[in-house]
Parts: C-alpha cells; structure tokens; sequence
C-alpha cells in the first residue's frame, strides 16, 4: 500500500491506515490488544477540540466488539464538564459493545474534579499506566 | 481541596460564608466604579458576543490578572476551570449562541480575592431545579456538571437575575 502523507503532529490509526487520521491531539499506540491514548494537549477545555477527540476515540472502538482502551491522563493539567460529558460517552460506547475502559495517571488536582462530580465511581482509574494495563481482563 | 462553599439561593444577596473583617476590604464599592483612591483594585467591565473565542480572550484577560496578583496554584486552577464552566453556560446555555445576545463581564483582583461576575442575557433557569449530578442515575448523563463544579471550587458563588447573572468570590489561598 502507498504511504500516506501526514500532515505534522498527527498520527494514523494502529491497523487502519484507511480510516480517517486522528487529530494531532492524541498519541494512540498498542500494547497487545491495548488501545493506549495519551493526550498531547495539557488542557482538554475547548469544544472543538473535545469533540473533536471524542470523535477519534468512538472511531477508534467502532472498529471492532469488545475493545480495549486506556486513556492515560499524565499530560493533562486542565480539563472542563465538557471533556467529562465526553468520556462518559465514550465509556458509554465500550460498555454497549462489553469493551473496557481504563483511566490512569491522573494528577491530583484532576482527580479531585473527578471526586467532587462522583464520577471516580463511574470510571475504573489507577494511578500509574502499568497498573491500569494489568487490569484488563 | 479547593474551596467548597457559598451556594445561595436563586435571588441573589444572600452569600454564604461572610469571612473575617479583612476580606471587607477587598469588596467592591455599592455603585461599582473604579476606586483606585482607596487602594483597592480597579473594576474591569466588559461585553462580549456569545461566541467561544471572545470568552476566551476574557478567561485569558483575567488569568492574566490572577498570575500577576500571585495566585497559588490551587486557586489559579479553581478560577480557570470555573471561568470556562460560567463563560461556557453563559454563551451556550443562556444565550444560545445568538449573536444578538451579549455576556457581561466585571472582575476585580486583588492579591487576596479575585471577584468575577457573569451575566447572560437569556431566559434564564431556575437553581433549584437543576438535578443532582452526582446522584447514581445522572452519574452517565452527558451534561450537568458546570455549576457544581463552579460552586465546589469558588469560595462563594450568588445567582441572581433568575439565574442569568452569577457572582464568583475565589479567595487566594
């Protein structure tokens, strides 16, 4: 197949070189059967770019039933309701199709936006990536 | 843990959580003008279209501000996520988007108090009715979340004007 050219920054989707490229915000790799996205982006607030990622990450689990996805949160120091209302919905489309969701490395001061809305009850989250990739079952 | 505090009800003036006598100081005067005379900050006003990039070149004004008046890290934080949840409701939800509808912003920083009111022109809503998002069956709901993060991280927060204008107190700590 010919090789894509990719505008800087962004990065083409693992296994699908034919689907659209996920925006330059997100750094998508695999471990084993492992989705691993990191965001490039330290702030998640503003809408274009939150939908914009919720975007890449349904893509992303619509490839296939029960998918496997960690969100690795170490570069993020600010997010909003906004990017919040867009994981739910992402976590939403993993559970109708029995994938799993993971959450880790989270900075205290994000994680405290995750306790006060309650939502720590909702996402399964561990402090470092190693520990979320061995939660998968 | 970043201020939890100062709900009030949807009439506004009745703030919660009066502090001690040296937090008068940094109030601002009855009619609202500039009174660099007493020493105290100056009261910046503006009006913005509803759309995202002029709130955010307010957040962006007011942060800049907050960085000056050296706000701890925590409280800087408190203030940026609020300002995008108050901005966001104001554009979004309270106007609508509509271009012929305009947010009104005052702030006042000071080293110790940053004071930020916001004021939509929409129809406005109801506190009392919005429900609970932290309550089990709206934990997977999309929405919701804004004013209780707002009212988590400032240290008050008023509503008045049937909702359309809320009043933020974030103490510098």
């Amino acid at each position: 197949m010919r090789a894509l050219a990719r505008p800087v920054g962004s990065v083409a989707l693992a296994g699908n070189p034919d689907m659209a490229e996920s925006p330059s915000r997100l750094s998508i790799s695999q471990h084993k059967d492992i989705h691993v996205v990191e965001f490039k982006d330290s702030k998640i607030l503003d809408e274009i770019n939150i939908t914009e990622i919720g975007q890449a990450l349904g893509d992303l689990v619509a490839t296939r039933d029960r998918s496997k996805l960690l969100l690795d949160f170490a570069n993020v120091d600010h997010l909003s309701s906004a990017a919040l209302g867009m994981l739910i919905n992402v976590n939403n489309r993993i559970k109708e199709q029995n994938g799993q969701l993971r959450l880790s490395s989270i900075r205290p001061q994000i994680l405290e936006v995750f306790m006060i809305t309650k939502l720590n009850r909702l996402f399964r989250i561990f402090p470092t990536r190693a520990e979320a990739l061995a939660s998968f079952e | 843990m970043g201020g939890r505090n100062g709900r009030s009800g949807a009439k506004g003036g009745g703030s919660a959580g009066r502090g001690p006598a040296k937090r008068a100081a940094a109030a601002k005067p009855a009619n609202g003008a500039a009174n660099p005379g007493a020493g105290a900050a100056p009261l910046h006003r503006m009006t913005i279209a509803s759309d995202f990039a002029a709130g955010r070149d307010v957040q962006t004004a007011i942060l800049d501000d907050i960085e000056r008046a050296g706000f701890s890290e925590e409280a800087s934080f408190a203030i940026r996520l609020t300002l995008e949840e108050a901005l966001i409701n104001a554009i979004k939800h309270g106007n609508k988007l509509d271009p012929a509808k305009q947010v009104h912003v005052e702030y006042r920083v000071d080293p110790r108090t940053a004071e930020i009111t916001i004021e939509d022109e929409g129809p406005g809503f109801d506190r009392a009715a919005i429900p609970d998002p932290t309550a089990q069956e709206n934990l997977c709901r999309l929405h919701g979340r804004g004013i209780l993060l707002m009212e988590s991280y400032m240290s008050q927060v008023e509503w008045s004007r049937h909702g359309r204008r809320v009043r933020m107190v974030k103490h510098n700590q």
